[in-house]
C-alpha cells in the first residue's frame, strides 16, 4: 500500500532500477575480475619470490586462484610451508 | 587533418547506427566535411538509416581490395553539404578487411575530411577490432539496461587496452518518467558505474522511428527532443560547452544534469 502511494506521488519506491543496479554491480565485479591465466602466473612467481625470503615453501604445491561468491571476489592462496627461515638482519633490512 | 571517431557499444540494437547518422548529418550542417564509414561488413545498415541505399555502387571492400578508387566509393548525401558515406559490403564477412587496411583507409580519409565517423559492428571480435584500428577517439553508446551497460563496461576496457583512452558516453533512449519513478537507471547511476565522461543523453522519442522509416536523420527535426539532443552532442564534439538538455522540468534529473556540467 505504501509502495502504491509512493508511486502515486511519483516518489522513488523500491523501484526496479535498484534491482537493476545491484545486479549490474555484481555482474561487473565478476566481469572485471576475470584476469588472464598469464597474469595469474606472473603474480604467482612474484609471490613466491617474496615469501621465499621468509619461509621455505613448497612451490610445486602452491595454488592461487580468484574465488568469487555472490557479493565479492577474493584472491585465495594456498601455500604449504616447509620451514621457517631464521630472521637475520640481512633479510629484515631487505624488506 | 581531421579526426577519426569510432561509435561503438558492444551490445547490438542500442543505437550506434542512428547515432552515427545523426552526428554526421549534424556536423555537416555546421559546415564540416564529414565521412561516415559503415564498418559492419555483412550487415550493412547505415545506408538505409541515411536513405542512401539506392545509390551504392562500390563498397569498403572494393576500396581496400583495390577494385576502385576511394573517391568512387564515396556517396555524396545531397541533402547535407559536405556529408559522405562509405558503405559496408553486404555479401562478404568481417574478415574481408584487415586492421591494417582500416588504418590506411582512415589515414587517407582524414587527409580530406574534418570528421571520419566509423559505425562499429556489435560484438568484440574481428569486426570490432577492424573498426577501432584507425580511430583517434571513441564514443560508447548505451541504453539504461543491465545488458547494455554491462557490455559498455566491457567495451570501455577493450578500448583502453587498445590505447583508445577516454572514450565518451552517450546514453540513448532514456525515459525520464520511468527514471523519476525509480524504474529505470538514471544518468547518474550509469555514470557512477561506468566512470567515463558523458557526451550526451538522448531521450526515447517516437520521432527517431519515424525519421528512420523515412531515411532522414532526426537531427534536422527542429521540434523533436531527440533532434535537440543530437544537435547538442554535435556541438560538444566541436568542443563547445553545451548544457545538458532539461529532460524533466524541475525533476531530479535536470538538477543532476546541471550539477554535472557545473551550473550550480
Amino acid at each position: 500500500m505504501l509502495e502504491f502511494l509512493n508511486r502515486m506521488f511519483g516518489r522513488e519506491a523500491s523501484g526496479s532500477k535498484n534491482v537493476a543496479k545491484e545486479r549490474l554491480r555484481l555482474v561487473l565485479v565478476h566481469d572485471r575480475a576475470s584476469v588472464s591465466p598469464q597474469l595469474l602466473q606472473t603474480l604467482k612467481s612474484e609471490l613466491i619470490r617474496v615469501i621465499e625470503k621468509y619461509m621455505d615453501i613448497d612451490e610445486e604445491a602452491l595454488e592461487i586462484s580468484l574465488d568469487s561468491n555472490e557479493t565479492q571476489v577474493a584472491l585465495v592462496a594456498s601455500i604449504p610451508v616447509k620451514g621457517m627461515k631464521r630472521m637475520t638482519r640481512h633479510v629484515a633490512s631487505g624488506i | 587533418m581531421g579526426e577519426v571517431i569510432v561509435v561503438t557499444s558492444g551490445k547490438g540494437g542500442v543505437g550506434k547506427t542512428t547515432t552515427t547518422a545523426n552526428l554526421g548529418a549534424g556536423l555537416a550542417t555546421h559546415g564540416h566535411r564529414v565521412v561516415l564509414v559503415d564498418a559492419d561488413i555483412g550487415l550493412r545498415n547505415l545506408d538505409v538509416v541515411l536513405g542512401l541505399e539506392n545509390r551504392i555502387v562500390y563498397d569498403i571492400t572494393d576500396v581496400t581490395g583495390g577494385h576502385c578508387r576511394l573517391r568512387q566509393a564515396l556517396i555524396k548525401d545531397k541533402r547535407f553539404e559536405g556529408l559522405f558515406l562509405l558503405p559496408a559490403a553486404q555479401t562478404k564477412d568481417k574478415t574481408a578487411v584487415s586492421p591494417d587496411q582500416m588504418k590506411a583507409l582512415c589515414r587517407e580519409l582524414k587527409e580530406e575530411f574534418d570528421y571520419v565517423i566509423i559505425d562499429c559492428p556489435a560484438g568484440i571480435e574481428q569486426g570490432f577490432r577492424n573498426a577501432i584500428a584507425g580511430a583517434d577517439k571513441a564514443i560508447v553508446v548505451t541504453t539504461p539496461e543491465v545488458a547494455a551497460v554491462r557490455d559498455a563496461d566491457r567495451i570501455i576496457g577493450l578500448l583502453e587496452a587498445a590505447e583508445l583512452r577516454d572514450p565518451r558516453l552517450i546514453i540513448n533512449r532514456i525515459r525520464p518518467r520511468m527514471v523519476r519513478h525509480g524504474d529505470m537507471m538514471s544518468i547518474e547511476d550509469i555514470i557512477d558505474i561506468l566512470a567515463i565522461d558523458l557526451l550526451g543523453v538522448v531521450p526515447e522519442d517516437e520521432m527517431v522511428v519515424i525519421s528512420t522509416n523515412r531515411g532522414e536523420p532526426v537531427v534536422q527535426d527542429e521540434r523533436s527532443r531527440s533532434g535537440q539532443a543530437y544537435r547538442n552532442i554535435v556541438r560538444r564534439i566541436k568542443g563547445e560547452q553545451v548544457p545538458m538538455m532539461n529532460l524533466d522540468e524541475g525533476g531530479f534529473v535536470s538538477r543532476f544534469l546541471r550539477r554535472m556540467i557545473g551550473l550550480s
